[in-house]
């Protein structure tokens, strides 16, 4: 019985202090002043000018598009890797997995150094291209991490039974593998897109031109002190967050049951 | 033939955007300036990251990255177990609710303790509500430390009660029936059990706190405080890439060897550990 208070006790401790600062947030995102030390009454200018504010909502712009091409772009060629991945032989598969794996290992401000530094050499521009490319190779590896094992779980001969049975390649794969390796690739697909929209520190070293997603945004304008409108914009992505989940939670339960 | 045609715009890709990379940041790292102002092959950014003042921002980062951990670990794992043993019914609910959170825009998570530690933050509110004096929360390790543990806790909680959900609870039952007490049960079964995860939890915290630089740029503001601060500070404002090329390369080591010894504990392989997170 002690026990049983103490868990519940603790778990609304914990919850208290994951919760306590999205809803202190939410909380001044309506409040008629900039301070966040007293209630000043109720207002929902910061949402009109959170709205009116063209540099979050370029950025907001920006975060998505290359979010979209990132996704896209590095399904495409982390599924088409995986592909061939999964027939080679030995130290062959070994060694490119170690690579592979080097994106996801490396602290985020080594990639993004690393890749800046490529981008400098090569003289090209740092920008919108530079960010989706930066983008793009972080992403691959998850992909093809989330692809590989849905090959190893299809019986090994199908592509040769397709091919020997007639299929073309191209059908062999439409046809006979890409139903197998679907969940995979949507899997590997979802990583890509949240890693992208989720970004900061390999954008913030990969940009430039004026280009900056959500992130960058938040942080330049927070290092400039405390914005409501900041306030504003993450009660907003909280609620997204959290109706995106209620649905997904809803929906793997129908699926349980 | 399309078998291997398949995987070449990856090998290309990968070849160019993290072999290359790499490759010129250890070149970078290794080209000193000579007497007369050219480059050259040395070890100078090397010798120069060993310098008190750069030894003292690598043993705070490490300092303050092994702090974090522990506190997670200490506030995670009894987390965990609650979670592990709630009644199924709610316990879907509570785990989607503890990621919630972790899916949030990690810089707004971060942001949100300025509005509360800041000088005209909640906490001070509160302070001259009660009229007492006020004080200064903001930038100061603390800070960046409840930054941290704010910020990495879930990566500990989840993948301690992912391996305590997957335990043979039969091994626990049999612990019981032959007489241990719970005590016992915990730290001769279940603890033991829960190390895999335990080590996953302690590399998913340890490793982006010890490379962050967001945190502490926003919560703390001073400028070499940890080795992220230090490169970032090498490549955006001081502009020479050749020594934060040479702190980066220290830092992967960092990262390598910290993932050496937990393989060496036991821990599982580090790619399932990136996947199971999602």
């Amino acid at each position: 019985m002690v026990t049983k208070i103490l868990n519940k006790f603790y778990t609304v401790l914990i919850f208290g202090f994951l919760y306590a600062p999205i809803a202190v947030l939410a909380v001044f995102s309506f409040n008629d002043s900039k301070s966040t030390a007293k209630w000043e009454g109720f207002t929902l200018d910061w949402y009109q000018s959170l709205f009116q504010n063209s540099y979050i909502m370029k950025s907001l712009y920006y975060t998505v598009l290359v979010a979209v091409i990132a996704a896209i772009a590095a399904t495409i060629i982390g599924t088409f890797a995986a592909f061939g991945i999964f027939y080679m032989k030995g130290w062959k598969q070994r060694a490119i997995l170690n690579v592979n794996s080097i994106p996801i290992l490396n602290p985020d401000i080594v990639t993004g150094i690393s890749l800046m530094t490529l981008f400098v050499a090569l003289n090209i521009e740092l920008g919108l291209l530079t960010m989706i490319i930066a983008h793009i190779t972080f992403c691959i590896p998850y992909v093809v991490l989330s692809v590989l094992p849905k090959f190893k779980q299809m019986p090994a001969e199908m592509l040769e039974a397709a091919l020997d049975l007639g299929a073309t390649p191209w059908v062999a794969f439409k046809k006979v593998i890409y139903p197998e390796i679907k969940p995979g690739i949507i899997t590997g697909a979802l990583i890509a897109f949240t890693l992208s929209i989720d970004d900061f520190v390999i954008s913030f070293f990969n940009t430039g031109n004026g280009v900056s997603n959500l992130s960058i945004a938040i942080y330049s304008m927070a290092r400039r002190g405390i914005k409501p409108e900041i306030n504003a914009l993450s009660t907003l992505m909280f609620l997204t967050v959290l109706i995106l989940m209620l649905i997904l939670n809803k929906r793997t339960k129908i699926e349980e049951i | 033939m399309i078998k291997r045609l398949s995987s070449g715009p990856y090998l290309l890709w990968i070849a160019m955007f993290v072999l290359v990379p790499i490759l010129m940041i250890f070149a970078f790292s290794l080209l000193g300036k000579s007497p007369e102002g050219g480059l050259v092959f040395s070890f100078s950014n090397f010798s120069r990251a060993f310098e008190p003042i750069y030894i003292s921002v690598l043993v705070r980062s490490l300092k303050i990255a092994l702090e974090a951990t522990l506190i997670c670990f200490l506030m995670g794992y009894p987390m965990a177990m609650i979670l592990a043993k709630m009644n199924p019914k709610y316990r879907t609910t509570a785990v989607m609710l503890f990621v919630v959170p972790m899916w949030m825009n990690f810089l707004l998570r971060t942001y949100s303790w300025m509005t509360i530690l800041g000088k005209n933050g909640v906490l001070n509110g509160l302070l001259s509500l009660l009229g007492l004096p006020q004080m200064t929360f903001l930038y100061s390790e603390g800070a960046v430390l409840l930054g941290m543990v704010y910020n990495f806790l879930p990566f500990m909680v989840l993948p301690i009660y992912t391996v305590l959900m997957k335990m043979d609870k039969s091994l626990i039952e049999a612990a019981e029936d032959l007489g241990g007490d719970k005590k016992t049960v915990f730290f001769k079964v279940i603890f033991p059990l829960s190390l895999p995860g335990i080590l996953s939890g302690v590399s998913m915290v340890f490793m982006p706190a010890v490379s962050t630089f967001v945190i502490s740029n926003l919560l703390y503001g001073g400028q070499y405080m940890l080795i992220g601060n230090l490169i970032e500070q090498q490549y955006l404002v001081v502009n020479d890439w050749n020594f934060g090329s040479a702190v980066a390369i220290i830092l992967m080591l960092l990262i390598l060897v910290t993932m050496a010894i937990m393989n060496r504990l036991g821990g599982s392989n580090a790619e399932q550990r990136g996947v199971n997170l999602w």
